[in-house]
């Protein structure tokens, strides 16, 4: 029993990140953005009947699922919130393939979104790294991976010219996506290098720029399918792996879990890397996306400096990565920016990328990262024939 | 007025631990059954899952297992240190600690500096810092 091509997603919608928000509740933005993918897909809201959110931090601590569904009129015969951090776009396509075929329902939306109204609140934790990481002054996700560039560079020479290659490309695709927060507004290595530091050794402009915003996907069963007025995009593999919540107790520094996440998506798929047209993967940080790329299997680990800068990461180049722009040109909706890289390859998938339009591609990889390189998922897409 | 920083949150199992910082010492738990050490203290050992666990006291030596310097940070506590060494030590023992790296200017910093355990004890606070092993805090 495999998910193998068992699903697929037939609906997308995203509301653009924002740098603020105002005049909605996270409810009211969930609500938009739901609409809008039931919208894409031609899907009646009636023929809605999985639901799959995620965490908030302040309006809905708990009970998230029945408050979304009903604020929805939805009334699901399977709900779920998946916890996992930037992954929890990915994690919630397999998980509602998994459902599907148990039987557990047939349509299942899958929906993260937030609001951004000043600072949001600080973290109310209680846990190992509130106790030990937090006296220290070690708060945030920055620090950890600056952590891992550190740590990456003093093991295979990376240099900082070589992870700024990142914001700048994927800057450089944003000019092709008028919903990009950095949309027109490309950078030089020299620009990342003279941005403030933050964390060293990261930069501002190696630094995702959080925002409100929202993503929803609507997936349904091989049967249905080709129903809807999309062209369905089909989950052909996924893998899942998480180790651990502070970096103090990561097993590695330099590869991440998404090694084991894609190797099991990869076999799920029946695939590897040189079979890949599009890659989306998750880019909170510059480092995250060398590590991936290197954990992908694209480069041999440590080598992502050097490779970069043999790469065409347009939508036109040798190996298209987030032509979107990614998350750091696009800014991070909180949870929905894990979800927005599934979008574009959506998009990319089924020929609707409009502007930046890759030629043709059939298999996608989609990753999610969460936490400090903590709890990841793997997708591969793969487009309909 | 300034903000005040967030110290430590002692729950039960980790009393111990907090309670040695205090008298200058830096203990970590040891299973009876594999022989592993770990950090932060559990009431299982995440290696084995017994439950019968050592306190034992580290020689306070260790490696920098990766650091960074800290110029924006992410509480506004923080603020009034920067730039300051936030690190990754690996004790000789095994186990992985947050801390910062004390008596040292940032751009010496290296990943696998050899830094030894030191307690402030001039102030009310239990938390252990660590410093280059050639370079023991002056005393106060």
């Amino acid at each position: 029993m495999t998910l193998r091509n068992s699903a697929a997603v037939v609906g997308a919608a995203e509301v653009p990140p924002s740098r603020t928000t105002t005049g909605m509740t996270t409810l009211d933005m969930i609500a938009t953005v739901a609409a809008a993918a039931a919208a894409d897909a031609g899907v009646a809201k009636d023929e809605i009947d999985g639901l799959l959110v995620g965490p908030q931090v302040g309006e809905t601590p708990q009970h998230v699922p029945a408050t979304v569904a009903e604020y929805l009129g939805l009334r699901p015969r399977y709900a779920d919130l998946v916890d996992l951090g930037g992954a929890t776009g990915a994690g919630m396509v397999w998980r509602a393939a998994a459902a599907i075929q148990a039987g557990m329902c047939e349509t299942a939306l899958c929906v993260l979104g937030n609001i951004r109204e000043g600072d949001p609140p600080r973290s109310p934790n209680r846990n190992p790294i509130r106790e030990f990481d937090v006296p220290y002054g070690g708060s945030g996700a920055n620090q950890a991976y600056a952590m891992v560039a550190t740590r990456h560079m003093a093991e295979f020479g990376t240099t900082a010219e070589q992870l700024a290659q990142v914001p700048v490309f994927e800057r450089a695709n944003a000019r092709f996506n008028p919903d990009a927060v950095f949309h027109d507004k490309p950078i030089t290595v020299d620009d990342v290098l003279a941005s403030p530091m933050v964390m060293e050794p990261l930069r501002l402009l190696e630094v995702v720029m959080p925002c409100g915003g929202a993503t929803a996907v609507l997936v349904t069963g091989r049967g249905s399918a080709r129903r809807f007025r999309r062209r369905p995009v089909w989950l052909r593999g996924a893998g899942e792996k998480v180790t651990h919540r502070a970096l103090s107790q990561a097993p590695e520094l330099t590869t991440s879990p998404l090694a084991a996440a894609i190797a099991d998506a990869y076999r799920m798929a029946g695939v590897g890397p040189s079979d890949l047209d599009l890659l989306t993967p998750y880019d909170c940080y510059s480092i995250m996306l060398a590590v991936t790329f290197e954990d992908a299997g694209l480069c041999a680990k440590g080598s992502a400096g050097p490779w970069m800068a043999e790469q065409d990461f347009s939508h036109t180049g040798n190996l298209p990565c987030n032509p979107h722009g990614g998350q750091l040109a696009c800014g991070q909706a909180d949870l929905a920016g894990g979800m927005a890289h599934l979008v574009e390859a959506v998009r990319q998938l089924r020929g609707t990328a409009e502007g930046r339009q890759v030629a043709d591609p059939a298999l996608a990889l989609v990753t999610g990262n969460g936490a400090t390189m903590s709890e990841e998922v793997a997708l591969v897409m793969e487009a309909d024939s | 007025m300034s903000i005040p920083k967030p110290g430590p949150t002692p729950v039960p199992m980790s009393k111990p631990f907090w309670s040695a910082t205090a008298q200058g010492q830096l203990v970590v738990q040891r299973c009876q059954g594999c022989g592993t050490h770990q950090h932060y203290p559990r009431v299982v050992c995440r290696h084995c899952w017994l439950t019968e666990l050592d306190w034992v006291t580290c020689s306070g030596d260790g490696r920098v297992w990766t650091y960074t310097v800290v110029h924006r940070p992410g509480h506004p506590a923080w603020e009034p240190e920067v730039p300051y060494v936030l690190a990754l030590v690996e004790l000789d023992e095994g186990p992985r600690l947050m801390t910062n790296i004390v008596n040292i200017a940032p751009a010496e910093m290296r990943v696998g500096l050899a830094v030894r355990a030191v307690f402030d004890d001039t102030a009310d606070t239990s938390l252990v810092h660590f410093a280059p092993v050639d370079r023991p805090l002056p005393t106060p």
